[in-house]
């Protein structure tokens, strides 16, 4: 089996990171490698490179054998290297012939840009490898999974051989990750082969032919799926060992906490995205909502946090009338939130950690006496938060937005539960956090509602409300298709749910 | 509970845009009945001439009719729409809003030309005319903005264009005494090239240096208006000849000006006028059939996706924003070359920011910006032209007609216009 890609010694620095250091790598024809790591451990840096996005301060790259310069990525599609992005490169308002055309436009009659030979070129291209799209949709109106298509397309159409693939999982429920592993078995079948990057260990095992595991811009290993075992992997990834399943004692549910009633609200562009939805959350457990990003989940939070009008229904919270009411007075019906984007709802960047950890309380007493902030009590109780929460910060004058992910995470939580509270509502609590920051997240979580509290966890993470959740509720399209146990449910059934397909009733 | 949230909501419901406007047209049906009409003696006879006097066109009979009449039909076709519109409501609320603006205006001419007579034709030919530098600076904005380089600097680069035009094409008529051709040609270059540099100043200010583009825009406004009403003061004032240019005369087409009403109108204005057209088809074809404006457009909405197909984001919003220079730059030489042949302080008079509410009003595409342009013509066209019909109406609320149509546009017609998606943002590469 012949080598199409090897990188050898790559290192890249930003200021104050180490993002890849001496990274070695070789890809075979034909395969799958599995790039393995957690979020900042220098995947997406190292392909960025390969990709031309980022230059590299050190090393050398070979493609089938010859040593390649690759300075920005029209040198990477040349050299028949191409990569489909987490975020997805595509422009919402061009169609589909116009977004695969982009940067290599046939042209006619000197001048003109020719769509009819490149949407028939679509066609050929999705009919060999079953890409089903239509060359004149626009992009805006495609659901992800074929938006994903059509940026596969865009690697075939420029004849890339080498295909990157950054967490393209993601963004797809249970059953279009099945469809997608088909698609790449296709692509495998024609000779091309593939870098995915990815932290899911159950996708790694599944279609990976090598892995190689990345941990704070180093290599740390290699691995054959048929050798090793997800723990193994894990560990690797960390550094230690790791619990992947929590523990957790039967909850105790009791007195209803929030009620939700046909709840309706729009989103920022005046489409319906929270189709009146009815459920309750009670002291002592933990309602999990899945779903696909973007079924109005965000919405849904916004709402019940008092950062978005309602369009009808009805809130509840400890039996009181909360429909509409505003963020304030919802902080002081002992409502917790962790919000889905930290940096930009969760924290003032560049205010100081101690700041931070009193955004919710600043203006009671203790830290406001008059007219006057007391900065001495503030600093203070924010020493015993660090302590007590675990933030590793050097102190906390230091401004938030200096820390890492996981440690502005714990910022927010030590924030939120450091006060009484009945009802916490927590949005995507651990996207984006590496596996620690999760399970020290995942064991507060438990530990709040072993102590009574009512929580509204919403995740796009399936394992992450499978494991967590007391009941779970699947959002699709605004709305709520089921509420069902967390305990006999499984992942099938939660998938198709995700996916919009509800189980008739016989 | 529910019942009575619900009941809330369908009470803000009904108060809808599709109900204002309905309220708006019944509005205007009154006015033109007891402002217009009722404000008419009967027996007077509008007249609207049809064929300009001096004109090349074949000549038509002129409409007379009379006017109070007149204006009572117009008022019962703007009731009729807005019962309509309360009671069915139109499919598209735009088409109404047309239909009502457009009897609008012509009951308001009727009822300004009562007793007597006023020439649509060539109030339709001045207000093509007077739309030239506002459409330019609408296209000069398009070009800017599709590469989401947001240029509020119009007004300035067509300030600074108009005063090195005249200066250029002055001494090369007046001191070097080059020919007529020459000289307008040779002014119309500099002006040209003077808006160039200064877009790709802005150019350099906000894709090089991400500088904030409303802060680079508003220095140059700044800068502009400075140096040339520092120039006039200490050079123009003292040389008058280096203030007087040739313009360009018009230049009618053979045979189609001959067409009554629309040769008037359009084929018997100058050269830059014609010149505008072609920009607009240009851009527009550009725009929308070549490589350079799928790229471009790429650029506006996501540079980084762009950038990752190869395409060079940078160059892009430079070349972009140094040809909307030099399309503001062709406006301020039209206000000198085109019209009136000499400079004068902050001549401009807004302009270039008509210009850019235009492109807004047109959706950022070069033929809707030239539609909303014609409409910021008219009023400054109308408000010459009732000047001299002795309308009752203080001059000095007519001279505003041009800026309230741009703020009455802006603020309420519009609706929703989506800019390009990253428009105004400096693209970082990493």
């Amino acid at each position: 089996m012949s080598t199409v890609l090897e990188m050898r010694g790559i290192t890249k620095a930003f200021p104050g990171v180490l993002a890849n250091d001496q990274i070695d790598l070789k890809l075979n024809e034909g395969e799958v490698l599995a790039l393995l790591g957690e979020n900042g451990a220098g995947k997406s840096t190292l392909m960025n490179i390969l990709y031309g996005l980022y230059t590299s301060d050190e090393g050398e790259i070979y493609i089938r054998g010859s040593k390649v310069d690759i300075q920005d990525p029209s040198d990477a599609i040349d050299l028949g290297v191409g990569m489909v992005h987490q975020h997805f490169m595509l422009v919402p308002v061009l169609t589909v012939t116009e977004n695969v055309m982009l940067g290599n436009e046939p042209i006619r009659n000197g001048l003109l840009l020719d769509r009819k030979k490149s949407a028939g070129k679509i066609k050929e291209i999705s009919e060999q490898y079953q890409l089903d799209v239509d060359p004149e949709s626009y992009i805006k109106d495609l659901p992800v999974g074929v938006q994903q298509r059509v940026e596969i397309i865009k690697l075939l159409y420029r004849e890339a051989d080498i295909l990157i693939l950054d967490e393209p999982t993601a963004v797809l429920t249970p059953q279009e990750i099945e469809e997608f592993f088909k698609i790449i078995r296709t692509l495998l079948e024609d000779g091309k082969s593939i870098i995915f990057i990815t932290h899911k260990l159950n996708e790694v095992m599944e279609i990976a032919d090598q892995i190689a595991v990345l941990r704070m811009g180093r290599k740390v290993g290699t691995a054959v799926p048929s050798e090793t075992t997800e723990k193994e992997l894990a560990s690797m990834m960390v550094g230690r060992e790791v619990v992947l399943q929590i523990e957790k004692p039967p909850s105790k549910p009791e007195d209803k906490v929030l009620e939700v009633h046909d709840l309706e609200a729009m989103d920022d562009r005046g489409n319906k995205a929270v189709g009146g939805v009815d459920f309750d959350v009670r002291e002592g457990e933990i309602l999990g909502i899945a779903g696909v990003q973007g079924n109005g989940q965000t919405e849904l939070v916004q709402v019940l946090t008092g950062l978005r009008k309602p369009l009808g229904g009805q809130v509840m919270i400890n039996g009181k009338e909360m429909t509409g009411a505003s963020p304030r007075k919802i902080l002081d019906a002992q409502v917790a939130h962790v919000p889905e984007d930290r940096q930009q709802d969760g924290l003032v960047l560049s205010f100081p950690v101690s700041d931070n950890l009193v955004l919710n309380t600043y203006a009671k007493s203790p830290f406001t006496k008059g007219f006057t902030m007391q900065d001495e009590v503030i600093r203070q109780t924010a020493r015993e938060r660090v302590k007590e929460f675990d933030v590793r910060t050097p102190g906390v004058m230091i401004p938030v937005g200096n820390l890492s992910g996981g440690n502005q995470q714990k910022v927010i939580v030590a924030r939120e539960f450091s006060r009484p509270i009945k009802l916490l509502i927590a949005a995507q609590p651990t996207r984006g956090l590496d596996v620690g920051s999760i399970e020290y997240i995942h064991e507060r979580l438990i530990e709040k509602r072993d102590d009574g509290t009512a929580i509204l966890l919403v995740s796009t993470e399936l394992e992450e409300i499978m494991s967590l959740s007391d009941r779970i509720a699947v959002m699709y399209e605004g709305e709520i298709l089921d509420i069902l146990p967390a305990e006999d449910v499984t992942r099938e059934e939660l998938g198709l749910l995700m996916a919009g397909v509800k189980k008739e009733e016989n | 509970m529910t019942a009575i949230s619900t009941q809330k909501t369908k009470k803000r419901n009904w108060f809808t845009r599709e109900k204002v406007y309905g309220i708006l047209f019944l509005g205007v049906g009154l006015f033109i009945a007891f402002v217009f009409a009722g404000g008419t003696e009967s027996g007077l006879m509008t007249t609207f001439g049809l064929t300009p006097p001096r004109s090349d066109s074949l000549s038509v009979p002129d409409l007379v009719f009379p006017s109070q009449a007149s204006l009572y039909v117009f008022s019962i076709i703007c009731i009729f729409f807005g019962g309509w519109q309360l009671a069915r409501g139109f499919k598209k609320v735009n088409i109404g809003l047309t239909v009502v603006a457009l009897v609008f205006v012509v009951a308001f001419l009727a009822w300004a030309a009562r007793g007597g007579s006023l020439n649509v034709t060539s109030l339709m030919a001045n207000a093509l005319l007077r739309a030239t530098p506002i459409a330019l600076a609408g296209l000069s904005g398009v070009l800017c903005e599709r590469a989401a380089v947001i240029n509020i600097a119009i007004e300035g680069m067509m300030l600074s264009s108009a005063f090195s035009s005249t200066v250029a094409a002055s001494v090369a008529g007046n001191v070097w005494e080059w020919s007529r051709v020459f000289t307008l040609a040779f002014g119309l270059a500099m002006g040209l090239l003077t808006g160039a540099l200064l877009g790709f100043l802005l150019a350099v200010l906000a894709v090089r240096y991400k500088v904030d583009q409303i802060v680079a825009g508003t220095a140059i406004n700044i800068f502009s208006t400075g140096i040339t009403s520092f120039m006039v003061s200490r050079i123009l004032v003292e040389f008058q000849n280096l203030n007087q240019t040739p313009i360009f005369q018009k230049f009618p087409i053979p045979v189609l000006s001959k067409i009554p009403i629309l040769g008037t109108v359009f084929f018997n204005q100058n050269l830059l006028f014609y010149l505008m057209f072609v920009v607009i088809a240009v851009i527009h074809i550009m725009l929308f059939y070549t490589r350079w404006g799928l790229r471009t457009r790429a650029v506006g909405e996501h540079p980084k996706a762009a950038d990752t197909l190869g395409v060079r984001v940078y160059f892009n919003r430079y070349v972009n924003t140094t040809l909307g220079g030099m399309v503001a730059g062709l406006g301020g030489s039209f206000l000198i070359l085109g019209s009136v042949g000499r400079f004068d302080e902050v001549m401009t008079a807004g302009k270039g920011f008509i210009g850019l509410a235009a492109m807004i009003f047109g959706k950022w595409m070069p033929i809707g910006t030239f539609g909303a342009a014609s409409i910021f013509g008219f009023a400054d066209s109308l408000q010459t032209k009732l000047a001299i019909l002795n309308v009752p109406i203080p001059s000095q609320f007519l001279l505003m007609a041009p800026y309230l149509i741009t703020i009455v546009v802006l603020a309420g017609v519009i609706g929703e216009a989506t800019p390009p998606a990253a428009d105004g943002q400096p693209y970082v590469k990493e």
